[in-house]
């Protein structure tokens, strides 16, 4: 069977009746109690507790339980600015969770690096661990982060269990890195206002 | 103007330089870098005097390349309600060193180790002087100096390898966790891991 990942457009037809049935079922029940591991390093982090509290409430999309150990958390969201120190930290937490697991990434800084184009900050965390949903805003109202949510559970609904791609692990490579260098220098390019930044010296 | 100045003046002379009172209405005094240590003390310790208390240490690198870079102290006597500045000039073309004042105020510890972390002024004497806002194995330079790139002297690829080669336990040294009086009862591989002195590896090195 085709891959998901290598998949660019979608057969004609069905693979099998009672796989699609087995698979609604997984991904019923994965989508609907995904325990968040909160990574919150700044403002967005704020936000992530409204959204945590009474008023917004993802209890109600079955994110009950706040995993503040990785070992029992399905998806991991990063909510603020992730510093260089913090890089080896996150990508532990991520190893340490176990599969099937989920990366948000909240807020305009952890996306992109956002205003802190600078020699401190990482430049999006897609240069550490694969990211799943992007939420942007800066921070994002609790509402951005439940939209991004309801965006994961979709996703969640359209994968397969047959597929062990999808639950492979993804150390780093033997440089030590997630990407190829110069895929991440091309992410971390400056970009919008951050461009006529000009460099001292 | 601070009646201290005229004071440090009769005692150390030639060792103290301009004074100015600042718009703030607080007075800045300039001290020679090789008295700092004398006149820090003499501040603190001299009755009449007595600035108990130090604020902050920082550095000021001014655009033009001559200046000099200005250490600058703040401190206060908490009993008179006066405060109090002291400068010190470090020509760049010298080494950039002076005495560590950790043994008059113990709150200089981490003070003088972010100044030498983000400026790279070494302070002799201090006890354990590390990089405090960056990790130990930062080998990029000092980032608020003015020869400093904004984003950084390596490419963003490399500065991302470095980091997630640094590993996240090494940042605590026996001094900092204090632990050195419970080191029999910890377990057998944390004494393992202070006793080899675990830092992380320095980019480089092997």
């Amino acid at each position: 069977m085709k891959r998901v990942l290598e998949t660019t457009e979608v057969a004609g037809q069905s693979p099998n009746w009672l796989l699609t049935r087995l698979d609604d079922l997984v991904n019923w029940a994965r989508a609907n109690s995904l325990w968040p591991m909160p990574f919150g390093t700044a403002c967005c982090a704020i936000e992530f507790m409204a959204t945590a509290a009474s008023r917004f409430d993802f209890a109600r999309f079955g994110m009950e339980r706040q995993a503040f150990s990785p070992r029992q958390a399905d998806v991991l969201i990063c909510a603020g600015r992730l510093p260089f120190k913090l890089a080896p930290v996150i990508r532990r937490v991520y190893d340490q969770m176990p599969q099937p697991k989920w990366v948000i990434s909240m807020g305009a800084c952890a996306s992109t690096g956002g205003i802190f184009d600078n020699y401190a900050m990482v430049q999006g965390i897609d240069t550490i661990v694969p990211v799943d949903v992007y939420v942007p805003g800066c921070p994002p109202r609790p509402e951005g982060l439940l939209y991004g949510v309801l965006l994961l559970h979709k996703k969640i609904k359209g994968e397969t269990v047959l597929d062990p791609e999808l639950r492979r692990e993804q150390p780093l490579d033997d440089k030590g890195l997630r990407l190829p260098p110069e895929r991440i220098d091309e992410i971390s390019e400056p970009f919008g206002n951050s461009v006529h930044q000009f460099r001292s010296a | 103007m601070n009646p201290s100045v005229d004071a440090l003046r009769a005692t150390f002379g030639n060792a103290i330089g301009r004074a100015v009172v600042a718009r703030d209405g607080e007075t800045i005094v300039t001290v020679g870098r090789d008295a700092l240590g004398e006149v820090m003390r003499w501040l603190r310790d001299s009755a009449g005097h007595c600035y108990d208390y130090l604020v902050d240490v920082t550095a000021v690198e001014y655009r033009d390349a001559e200046r000099p870079i200005e250490l600058v102290y703040f401190v206060r006597s908490l009993e008179r309600r006066v405060d109090l500045r002291v400068k010190v000039d470090l020509p760049k073309e010298q080494e950039l060193a002076v005495d560590s004042v950790v043994g008059l105020w113990a709150g200089a510890d981490w003070l003088e180790r972010e100044v030498y972390d983000m400026f790279g002024v070494t302070f002799r004497g201090h006890p354990d002087l590390r990089r405090i806002l960056m990790w130990e194995t930062y080998a990029e330079g000092y980032p608020l100096r003015k020869d400093f790139p904004l984003r950084g002297r390596f490419s963003r690829a490399e500065q991302v390898r470095q980091a997630l080669g640094a590993n996240p336990e090494a940042h605590y040294s026996m001094e900092e966790l204090a632990i050195a009086e419970a080191f029999d009862e910890l377990p057998e591989d944390m004494k393992e891991r202070l006793r080899r002195g675990e830092r992380g590896k320095l980019p480089f090195s092997e």
